[in-house]
C-alpha cells in the first residue's frame, strides 16, 4: 500500500500548500527508529562492557592470564570473517541502489555463508574450551572445589561466554534477518527505489561487527603478550 | 460523515481484513484501538494487586500471623510489586494516553510504525503472560521484592527466572513503545507545528520515550545476567564465585530510578492539559515545562546512587548522589509553580478532571517534599527501609502519577467514547479515593518515622494503630476506586452523548469531526501556526471548521 501512498496537502491561513508527511512511505523515520534501535543495543552492550572494565580493574592479573589460554588464531580469523562479511553486505546494499538486485543477492547469500563460517568457528573454539575443561557450569568455573580456578579467571570466563554468547545470538537473528530480506527481494518487496529493509538490516550488520571489533581485543588480546 | 473508530469494520488490521468483530479488535494496528486495549488490561492488573494488597492490609491488621505466613507474605508483596511496577504504572499512561491521544494532538493520522504498535501490545501481553505463569508453577512466585536484589534473588528456591524473563519482555515492549514514539514525534508533526507549539502532554511523552529508550536496555541486560547467574553460574554478581552484589544493584537503579521520572513525566503532561482548560487560560510559563520535562529526563539518570546509601559506598559518592538528588527537584517544583500561576486568576472550573489534578497537587507534594528529606544521607540512613519510603513512594507514585493517570482517564473520557459520566458521582468518588488514599498512607509516615521496617508481616505491639487506621483507610480507599471505576464502566454504554469539544479545550484532539473521532483521525491534517492553550477572556482562540480544517476564528 506503501508505494501509492499520495501524501496530503495542509493549507495555511495565506493559502500557502504544506506537504503532510504520513507514516506511510516513511524512509527517513524508518531509519530513524532503526538508529534508535541501534542505540538501545549499545546501551546494552555497553553495561556489558562496564561490568567487564570493573571486574578487570579488580581482578587484572587473573584476566590476563584467563584471557592468554584463549584461541587467538580462531578469534583472529572470526575477526577477518566478520570485517569482510561487513564488507559483502555494505557492497549489496550499494548494488541494490546502483540497481544491480541479482548482484546484491550474491552479496547477501556471501554474507550469510560468512557467518555461518563464523558460528563454525565459535562452535570449535567453544568445543575446545569446554575439553579444556572450561565451560559454563562445569567445575573450574564453580566456587570451592578442587577444579575451581581464582575468582578472576570464574569471572572472565563466566563474562566471555556471556558476551560471545550474545554476540552469537546476534548473529544467528541476522542470518534470519537476511534470509527474510531474501525473501522480500524475491516477492519485490525490496527494490532500488524501496529499500529501507536492506539498508536497516545492513545497518545491524554493522553494529553486530563493529561490536565484535569490541569485543576481541578485550577479551583476546589482553592476554597476547603473556605467553602460551 | 465518518463513522467512529469504535465502530465495527472501522479499522486497519495488521494481517488481513478479517470479518469477526474480535478478530478486528485483536488484529488492530489503530492507535486509539489499541490505547483502549492497553487500558482494559493495564486496569485489570492494576485491580489484582490492589487485593494483593488489601491480603497484606489484612495480615497486618494485628501483630503475629492472621491469614498469611512470612514467606506468602513476601512473595504476596513480591506480587504487588511485580504488577503494579511492570504492569501497570510503567507502561501506564504512555501505552493508554501515549496511543490513544499523543497522535491525535499533533495532527498525526496513526504513530509511526502501527504494525510494530500492534506487536508491541501482544508482546506486553506474552510478557504479562510469562509473569503470571510464574504464580502456579515450580516452587511459588518470587520472594525477592519486585527489586530482585542479588545475592538473595540467586539464592532462593521460587521462581525468580521465570519473573526475570517476563521483566525482561516487558522491557522490550517499553523500549518499542518509546522508540515508536520518539519518531512519531519527531516525523508526523503537523505541518507547522514546531516542537515548541506542541501540546506539554507531548513533551512529557517525548521525555519519557528517551528513558524508554535509553535506560531501558541496561536494566533489561542485568535481568539477563541474573538469569545466566541462576542457570549456569557465571558468578557475576554472586560473592562466592568473586562476584559483586552492590553491582547488581547498581545496574538495576540505573535504569529503576528513571524509570520512575518514566512513570511520573506522562503523568505531569496530564496536569499540564488539565490546568489550562479548567483555569481557561494560557499556561503559564510553557517552555520552562517544557525544558523541566526534557531536564528530569535527563537529571534522573544521574541519581540512582541514592539507592544506595547503606548498600556499601564512598562518603564523595554518597554526598554527590545525594546533591544531585536534590538538584532533581528544582525542575519539578518550576512545573508546581507553573500550573498555581496559570491557575492565578484564571475561570476556574471544578469539573471531575480538575479536581483530580487538584487533589494530587495536594498528594504529590506531600510525596515529593518528604523524597527531598530521605535524599539526605544521614535522614536516609535513619528512613530506608522503613515505612517512611514506603509511604513516599506511595505519595509519589499512587498518589502522582496513578491519581493523574485516573485525572487524565476523566479528562480524555468523552474523546474516547463520545459520552460523558455523571459528574456528580465522579465527583463524589473522587472524594472516597483522596480522603481514603491519605488514611491509608499518611499514618505509614509516622509508623515509618518511629521504625516500623517495611516488608515485615509482623511487628512491634506499639505500631498497631497506624496499621489498623491504614487498613480503614485501604478499605475507604478501595470503595471508591470501585465507585469510580463502576461510573466511568456504566457511562461508556450509558453516559450522555457530548460532542467533539466537552471542555471548550484547544489541542488539536479536540478538533475531530465526529465524537468520538473517526479511524483516521483529523478530516485533514491542519496548518498549525497557533501555541497550544490560547484563550481569551475564557474561551478558546482558535476556531476550526471541522470538515476542512482550516481555521474560522
Amino acid at each position: 500500500m506503501s508505494h501509492e501512498y499520495v501524501p496530503e496537502i495542509a493549507t495555511d491561513r495565506n493559502g500557502k500548500k504544506h506537504e503532510v508527511q504520513g507514516w506511510q512511505g516513511d524512509t527517513y523515520g524508518g531509519k530513524l527508529g532503526f538508529w534508535l534501535f541501534m542505540l538501545t543495543e549499545i546501551m546494552m552492550f555497553g553495561a556489558l562492557f562496564l561490568t567487564l572494565t570493573y571486574y578487570y580493574s579488580l581482578h587484572h592479573q587473573d584476566f590476563i592470564e584467563a584471557s592468554s589460554h584463549l584461541n587467538r588464531l580462531l578469534g583472529g580469523t572470526n575477526t577477518v570473517v566478520l570485517l569482510v562479511s561487513a564488507l559483502t553486505m555494505g557492497l549489496g546494499l550499494l548494488k541494490m541502489r546502483a540497481g544491480d538486485v541479482k548482484g546484491a543477492k550474491l552479496m547477501i547469500y556471501a554474507t550469510i555463508i560468512l557467518a555461518f563460517i563464523f558460528l563454525g568457528i565459535k562452535a570449535v573454539e567453544w568445543t575446545e574450551e569446554y575439553n579444556h575443561g572450561v565451560f559454563l557450569g562445569l567445575d573450574a568455573l564453580q566456587s570451592g572445589n578442587e577444579h575451581s580456578r581464582p575468582f578472576g579467571q570464574i569471572l572472565f570466563y563466566g563474562m566471555y561466554f556471556t558476551m560471545t554468547g550474545l554476540h552469537g545470538v546476534h548473529i544467528i537473528i541476522g542470518i534470519g534477518l537476511m534470509v527474510w530480506l531474501l525473501k522480500r527481494i524475491n516477492a519485490g518487496k525490496v527494490t532500488t527505489e524501496h529499500n529501507i529493509l536492506h539498508f536497516n538490516i545492513a545497518l545491524y550488520w554493522d553494529l553486530v561487527h563493529l561490536i565484535w571489533v569490541f569485543v576481541f581485543p578485550y577479551y583476546y588480546m589482553i592476554g597476547a603478550g603473556h605467553g602460551h | 460523515m465518518s463513522k467512529s473508530y469504535l465502530e465495527a469494520g472501522e479499522t486497519h488490521c495488521a494481517i488481513g481484513h478479517p470479518k469477526s468483530v474480535f478478530w478486528q479488535w485483536m488484529l488492530t494496528v489503530d492507535h486509539k484501538r489499541i490505547g483502549l486495549m492497553y487500558a482494559a488490561v493495564i486496569f485489570t492488573f492494576f485491580f489484582v494487586a490492589v487485593f494483593v494488597a488489601l491480603t497484606m492490609r489484612i495480615e497486618l491488621f494485628a501483630p503475629g500471623a492472621q491469614i498469611l505466613d512470612g514467606d506468602t507474605f513476601n512473595q504476596a508483596f513480591t506480587l504487588h510489586g511485580v504488577i503494579m511496577v511492570f504492569l501497570f504504572i510503567i507502561p501506564g499512561v504512555p501505552a493508554v494516553f501515549g496511543n490513544i491521544v499523543m497522535p491525535l494532538m499533533i495532527g498525526a493520522k496513526d504513530v509511526s510504525f502501527p504494525r510494530l504498535n500492534w506487536f508491541t501490545f501482544w508482546l506486553y501481553i506474552f510478557g504479562a503472560l510469562i509473569a503470571l505463569s510464574s504464580l502456579w508453577t515450580g516452587e511459588g512466585f518470587a520472594d525477592t521484592g519486585w527489586t530482585f536484589y542479588a545475592p538473595y534473588s540467586l539464592n532462593t528456591n521460587t521462581n525468580v527466572v521465570t519473573t526475570l524473563v517476563a521483566a525482561f519482555v516487558l522491557g522490550m515492549a517499553s523500549i518499542l513503545t518509546g522508540l515508536n514514539f520518539l519518531v512519531t514525534i519527531h516525523r508526523l508533526r503537523a505541518p507547522g507545528m514546531d516542537f515548541f507549539k506542541m501540546p506539554l502532554f507531548v513533551w512529557g511523552i517525548y521525555a519519557t520515550a528517551w528513558i524508554q529508550l535509553l535506560a531501558t536496555p541496561v536494566v533489561g541486560i542485568t535481568l539477563i545476567l541474573a538469569i545466566l547467574e541462576k542457570v549456569f553460574g557465571i558468578g557475576i554478581f554472586d560473592p562466592s564465585k568473586g562476584g559483586d552484589p552492590v553491582l547488581f544493584e547498581h545496574l538495576f537503579w540505573i535504569y529503576s530510578h528513571p524509570a520512575v521520572y518514566l512513570m511520573i513525566l506522562p503523568a505531569f503532561g496530564i496536569m499540564s492539559e488539565i490546568i489550562p482548560v479548567f483555569s481557561r487560560r494560557e499556561i503559564f510559563g510553557y517552555r520552562t515545562i517544557a525544558l523541566s520535562s526534557a531536564s528530569i529526563a535527563g537529571i534522573g539518570y544521574l541519581v540512582w546512587g541514592h539507592h544506595l546509601f547503606t548498600s556499601g559506598m564512598s562518603d564523595l559518592a554518597k554526598t554527590v548522589f545525594s546533591f544531585l538528588t536534590f538538584f532533581v527537584a528544582i525542575p519539578t517544583g518550576i512545573k508546581f509553580y507553573d500550573w498555581v500561576a496559570t491557575m492565578y486568576k484564571g475561570q476556574i472550573h471544578m469539573n471531575a478532571p480538575m479536581l483530580w489534578a487538584l487533589g494530587t497537587m495536594v498528594t504529590f507534594v506531600i510525596g515529593g517534599l518528604t523524597g527531598v528529606t530521605i535524599a539526605m544521607v544521614g535522614a536516609d540512613i535513619h528512613l530506608q527501609d522503613t515505612y517512611y519510603s514506603v509511604a513516599h513512594f506511595h505519595y509519589a507514585m499512587l498518589g502522582g502519577v496513578v491519581f493523574l493517570l485516573f485525572a487524565g482517564l476523566h479528562y480524555w473520557f468523552p474523546l474516547m467514547f463520545g459520552r460523558i459520566y455523571s459528574e456528580k458521582h465522579a465527583k463524589r468518588a473522587f472524594y472516597f479515593n483522596f480522603i481514603g488514599f491519605n488514611m491509608l498512607w499518611f499514618p505509614m509516615f509516622i509508623a515509618g518515622y518511629q521504625g516500623m521496617p517495611r516488608r515485615y508481616f509482623d511487628y512491634l505491639p506499639e505500631f498497631q494503630i497506624y496499621h489498623q487506621i491504614s487498613f480503614f483507610g485501604a478499605l475507604v480507599f478501595i470503595t471508591g476506586l470501585i465507585y469510580m471505576f463502576t461510573v466511568l464502566i456504566s457511562a461508556i454504554k450509558k453516559g450522555e452523548k457530548v460532542g467533539s469539544n466537552h471542555w471548550n479545550a484547544t489541542t488539536l484532539e479536540w478538533h475531530l469531526p465526529t465524537s468520538p473521532p473517526p479511524l483516521e483521525n483529523h478530516s485533514k491534517v491542519p496548518y498549525v501556526d497557533f501555541r497550544p492553550y490560547e484563550y481569551h477572556h475564557g474561551e478558546p482562540v482558535v476556531k476550526f471548521n471541522l470538515e476542512t480544517m482550516q481555521r474560522i476564528d
